[in-house]
């Protein structure tokens, strides 16, 4: 989507090849992302403002990504790609040259992230928030709607999850509802907003949007993603899986 | 109906296992007069979403460089909403394994 126009001066980050590991599966380490920062000009101290398309998933995914190696003032675009479109404002095509910088990252921030015997230890115990659309959640599809249905994971839920799609919290245009709205759709889904809460979707970056929504609008600090997520509950042997709606 | 030449809907389905997939596609095109053909200008920055039958969002693609777009969704009814700078149309869909819903959207 870059190529086909971008946000003036904006540059571009691939979630998959410029964010993940690639060999084994997690976030680049910390010395790749200073050399990823520190090649496209971008300082300690730099603001750092994201978007994408999807209703900001992707981009929402970098904000927590950049929150776990601890950059300092990173923000969002918010309605992303999308809100920018519907307002008819310009796209460009021009590549911006950057000089490069000596980025340092910090240790990353698993206080933010959540790993699998962590969630198979909140179950029945913290606030699990599975944030994929009620198909996926009841075990109908493997994946959102956009994408063909394969895979060859296990399909369902984590027991005692509640159902909140990260959709709910979104306008039709991408942007965030309103603070009080966005309380009133996690408490009345039965969330506990004072105990440990953890948020997964299929890969991640849909549970990071419903992340930042919490952590960020709501200012839930005890909010983790579970960047494993799905595909990798999902394919673990002989932990508990829960199929159909909530009831 | 798919025929030689312009394609009247969606993407090309070579390559796709229509036995064991539910597609939703189509295109979206500006200023046509609808008359199963399609003569408008493909809407190229419009955003489809996808609603299942209560009314819940399920996904959303962007349409491509052509106006196209594509869902693979399960069997039943579902409503699409398309949103384009000025523009926003909803239409509500029977999808069905096997057979492709292609359509031809106007806004």
């Amino acid at each position: 989507m870059y190529a086909q126009g971008h946000i003036e001066n904006a540059i571009t980050f691939h979630w998959r090849e410029d964010l993940q590991d690639g060999l084994i599966r997690d976030l680049v380490s910390k010395e790749k992302f200073e050399a990823l920062l520190s090649k496209n000009g971008i300082a300690n101290d730099t603001t750092v403002v994201l978007y994408g398309g999807n209703n900001n998933w992707f981009a929402t995914y970098a904000f927590w990504y950049f929150k776990v190696y601890g950059h300092a003032d990173v923000r969002l675009l918010d309605g992303g790609r999308k809100r920018w479109e519907l307002d008819a404002r310009p796209f460009v095509a021009e590549v911006p040259t950057r000089t490069a910088t000596r980025y340092v990252a910090k240790e990353r921030d698993n206080s933010i992230r959540a790993f699998r015997d962590e969630v198979i230890a909140a179950i029945g115990t913290k606030n699990i928030v599975d944030v994929r659309s009620p198909a996926e959640f009841s075990g109908e599809l493997a994946a959102p709607a956009h994408l063909p249905q394969e895979g060859g994971q296990i399909k369902g839920h984590i027991p005692t999850a509640k159902n909140i799609p990260w959709s709910k919290a979104a306008n039709e245009d991408g942007t965030f509802k309103s603070d009080v709205e966005l309380k009133d759709i996690y408490q009345g889904a039965g969330v506990d907003l004072a105990k440990d809460t953890i948020a997964y979707c299929r890969i991640g970056e849909r549970s990071a949007f419903s992340w930042f929504v919490l952590h960020e609008l709501l200012g839930v600090n005890n909010v983790k993603n579970y960047d494993g997520s799905w595909t990798e509950y999902g394919s673990l042997v002989g932990v508990p899986v829960a199929v159909g709606a909530l009831a | 109906m798919r025929t030689c030449g312009a394609t009247p809907g969606g993407p090309s389905l070579d390559g796709i296992d229509l036995a064991t997939q539910t597609v939703i596609q189509g295109v979206v095109l500006k200023d046509g007069v609808y008359d199963s053909v399609p003569n408008g200008v493909a809407v190229t920055n419009g955003h489809v979403r996808l609603l299942d039958s209560t009314g819940e969002f399920t996904a959303e693609v962007p349409t491509n460089l052509e106006g196209q777009f594509r869902f693979f969704a399960a069997p039943g009814t579902w409503t699409l909403v398309v949103q384009a700078p000025g523009a926003r149309v909803e239409q509500s869909v029977v999808a069905a394994q096997g057979t492709p819903t292609d359509l031809v959207i106007h806004i």
